[in-house]
Order: C-alpha cells, then structure tokens, then sequence
C-alpha cells in the first residue's frame, strides 16, 4: 500500500461485504435507516455527522458530509457551526479534566 | 528585510494557502466580455469533449433513452406554453443558463412576436401560459400580454427573479398579479443569505426578502390557489440538490420564523451545464466531475414526466424549442423533413409528431429525482 488514505475507497465502501455479507448487510441496512428522514431532518443528521466526522478525523466521512450537508440544503455558517460544537465538546472535555487535577493538587499540596 | 513568520499568517481575513479564492459573485453577461462560450456551439463542444465513456450508458443521453425503452422521446399533448420574453435580466447571476443580464437589451420579444404567440395558444390548446426570460417583466408588452392570456382564462405563470419586483415600474406588480390570478414562482436559490449572495450577488438575498414581504402582503404564499407563490432553489455549487419534501419543510419554517415571510410550495432544480453555470464549473474544475454525477445520478423513472413531453418554448425571435434549455444551446425543435417550427405558422400536428431534440445537457434534468420547471418529477 503506497499510501493509507485514498479518495476511491470511499466509493468502494460496499466491497467491505466480502469477508462477511451477512454483518455487511446489517450495517448498512442500519446505516441507511438512521440517516433517514425522522425526527431529525436528513440536513439536522447530516450537520451532526459531520461535526462527528471531524471529531473521529475521519477524511472519508468528511468528504462525504461535506457533500451531503451541502446538498440538504446547509450552507458554509451552518456547517462551521455545526463543527465548533465539535470543536467546543472536545475541547471541553479535555478542560473539565482539569477540575481532576485541580483535586489532585489542592490534594498533594500545601 | 521584514520579519520571516514562523508560522503562517493566514487567519479569518487571510485566504489560507491552497484555497481558491472566492468567485465573483454577479458577473457580467459572456457575451458582453467576448468569451468564446457565449457560442452555444461551444457550449454543446465543451461539455461533449469531457470523457465520460468510463460512464453508464457511455455518457450518451440517447443510448440511456434506447437501453430504458424510449427509441426516440415522443412529446405528449401540448399543456404549457412557454414564452421567453427575452434576456434583459436586471440582475446577472452567477449560475444563468440564459446568459442574461442588463446589456441584453436588444434580445427582447417585439410586440409582433408577442401577438403571433397569442394566435398560436388559441390553435395549440394549452392551459398554462409560462412567461420566462431574463426578467419577463422588462418586456414592454409584458402587461397586455398578461391581461390577453387571462381573458382567454389559461393560467399564466410567471416566473419571477423577486428582486424586480422592488424597481420603480414594477412596485404595483404584486398586487396587479393578485387581481389576475397569476401564479408566481420565484427563484431563491437558498433560504439564507449566504449562498443566495454567492449566485446573485451581494444584497440580493435581503432584497428578495423584502419582495417576499410585498406578495404576502398582497395575498400570495397564504395557501390561496388564486395567489400561488412557489420559491425555486437550485444548488450553489457543482451538487444536485436533494429531498425537495424535506427541504421545503425546513424553508418554511426558517423563512418564517426568522423572516416572517411564507409561501406555498419549493421546487428543487439541478443546475444544468449550460451558459453562465457552464463557465463556472470548467473555471473550477468541477466540469468532468458533475457531468460524471449527472450522468451516474440518471433515473429512468424521470422521463416520461420530462417537461419537454408537454411543454414548448418560444423564443424571444419567435422560434419553437423543446424547452428553454435546448432553446440557450440553439437546438430547435425539428420537424421529421428536417424543417423548424415558427410561431407564426406551425402545424400543432406536425409539432405534435416530432422527437424532441436531446443532447448530453438532458442528463441534468433526469439525475437523481430529475428536474424540470416544475420541480423534482418523482418524489
Ligand atoms: S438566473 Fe434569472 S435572475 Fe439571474 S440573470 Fe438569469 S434570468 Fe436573470
Ligand atoms: S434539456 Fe431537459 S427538458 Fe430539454 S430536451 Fe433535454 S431532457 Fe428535455
């Protein structure tokens, strides 16, 4: 393998059927059934996908959602937004932490 | 010698490196700036020079009409007659399929025109009388036009930048079309600003707003069929819009909630590679991958709806097309002899007997739920 990441696997997601069709299937029969239209409009889950996307770094999904947040209906304010929850969430998540080490240290210090 | 960054200064107001620079949002018309594309011959060139032969169907709109069963694309009966007055446009969007614009004065349907068009709803029946442009109602015969077609009781439809409707002669219109029964459908390519401003130019997306404000206030969009107001988007960019239902839920609520503003129905339409829209998707590199989206997006279920099977399009110069489309790429429609069709003196039967025109470009209007004036053809 020259290189990890390539554009074409993306569209050859389905081939991932060939070690087990079985579980293949249920995947993507999954898949399809929570993008659907629900409670959450197909553009809603499109804009959390790809704020998930950048969360798991994942250039597949991010091209993909990119794509299909655009084609919902979202325009570029929408998305950044949708991103900086990302952004913001793991962000946070790393700062709350802090409230650990503040323990500890309040804890092992005079 | 200045400082040497360390590290790279691009920011917020700073296009980072590698990222193109923002297209021009309103441009002016191709034919005013002598491109080579304002040719339709180079339009139809351009788009059948991109190699697609790794495509369905070889990227041949014939051959997907032959392998679904349609040998050739027969019309059915004549519902809609569609009159392009011209391509005076107040605005020039960025995505125009006409090309139009404000210098294109001089491609305006003559009063002449306008009458042989009259005589030739009464012979051919159609119910629904469809007034295009350019911005239709720059047509100085626009008014007496209406009011003729409304006496001879056809529903007329016109189809509306929204922005018009704000000029100094135009100000009465909403309330004019109210007291006519006209059906207005009004592009809005989206319903936020930004992506309205990127096609139609800074502003234009308030102004719409407040145009919208105007037909409210004159009736329309309140779920009165008498005062139709139906909001067309079509896509900002080298994709094909999605689910029109689902969208048109969304419009709704945001438009009114954020605007206060409402109307009655969304349609969703693919840009077609054609024009204005044609120099913006080979200028960006997108040209190969949207005809490959096109052509691989192609749906037979959207064929026997295509709008060409039930609608003709006039020209400005009086000339018949099987839609607006082919009429951009001078495709007229044909007669089996080899003869085109003029408003002045068609045979509805020999019309009615002809194939209509098709070409690469038709692959824009049966991708994904297809396209046509009126919309997605399957839901
Ligand atoms: S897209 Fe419509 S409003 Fe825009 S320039 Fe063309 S005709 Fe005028
Ligand atoms: S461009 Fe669309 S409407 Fe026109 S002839 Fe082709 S398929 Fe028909």
């Amino acid at each position: 393998m020259d290189t990890y990441y390539k554009p074409e696997h993306l569209s050859h997601f389905a081939s991932i059927a060939e070690g087990n069709k079985a579980l293949a299937e249920k995947f993507f029969s999954y898949y399809g059934a929570v993008f659907a239209d629900g409670a959450l409009s197909v553009r809603e889950k499109a804009l959390i996908a790809l704020a998930v996307a950048h969360t798991v770094q994942c250039p597949y999904c991010i091209d993909a959602y990119s794509q299909e947040c655009l084609k919902n209906g979202s325009d570029l304010e929408q998305m950044t937004e949708a991103l900086h929850v990302a952004v913001a969430i793991r962000g946070g998540a790393s700062l709350v932490h802090g409230v650990q080490m503040l323990e500890h240290v309040k804890k092992s210090s005079m | 010698m200045g400082d040497v960054p360390l590290l790279p200064t691009w920011g917020p107001d700073v296009a980072g490196p590698g990222l193109p620079a923002a297209s021009p949002r309103a441009v002016r018309s191709l034919r005013s700036r002598g491109s080579e594309l304002a040719s339709a011959e180079t339009q139809i060139e351009t788009v059948s020079r991109v190699d697609l032969s790794a495509m369905p169907y070889a990227g041949s709109f014939e051959r997907a009409l032959r392998e679904n069963g349609w040998a050739r694309l027969e019309p059915a009966p004549i519902e809609i007659f569609q009159i392009n007055l011209g391509k005076l446009c107040n605005m020039s969007c960025r995505h125009c399929h006409v090309d139009a614009g404000p210098d294109r004065s001089d491609e305006v349907m003559d009063p002449a025109t306008v009458e042989a068009c009259l005589a030739a709803i009464d012979r051919c029946g159609a119910h629904t009388v469809d007034l295009t442009g350019g911005a239709p109602e720059l047509n100085p015969s626009f008014r007496t036009l209406v009011d003729a077609l409304v006496s001879r009781g056809k529903h007329v439809i016109d189809r509306c930048n929204l922005t018009i409707l704000l000029t100094a002669s135009h100000r009465d219109l909403p309330e004019w079309f109210a007291k006519r029964g006209v059906e207005l459908v009004c592009s809005l390519p989206h319903n936020r600003r930004r992506n309205t401003d990127i096609q139609r130019g800074d502003g234009t997306f308030e102004k719409s707003i407040t145009a919208l404000r105007l037909l409210n206030a004159a009736g329309y969009g309140k779920g009165d069929p008498g005062r139709r107001l139906t909001l067309v988007t079509n896509p900002a960019g080298a994709f094909l819009p999605a689910n029109q239902a689902a969208m048109e839920r969304e419009w709704k609520e945001s438009l009114e909630r954020e605007h206060g503003v409402t109307f009655d129905r969304l349609l969703a339409l693919n840009n077609m590679p054609i024009s204005r829209y044609l120099e913006w998707l080979e200028e960006t590199g997108n040209l190969k991958r949207y005809m490959e989206l096109l052509v691989t997006s192609f749906n037979a279920g959207t064929i026997a709806g295509l709008m060409c099977r039930n609608t003709i399009s006039v020209s400005w110069d009086g000339r018949i097309f099987d839609c607006d489309f082919n009429q951009m790429l001078e495709l007229p429609a044909v007669a089996s002899d080899g003869s085109g069709f003029h408003v002045w003196d068609f045979d509805p039967a020999v019309l009615a007997a002809r194939p209509v025109v098709v070409g690469r470009h038709c692959f824009g209007c049966t991708a994904g739920a297809g396209s046509s004036c009126g919309g997605a053809i399957e839901s």
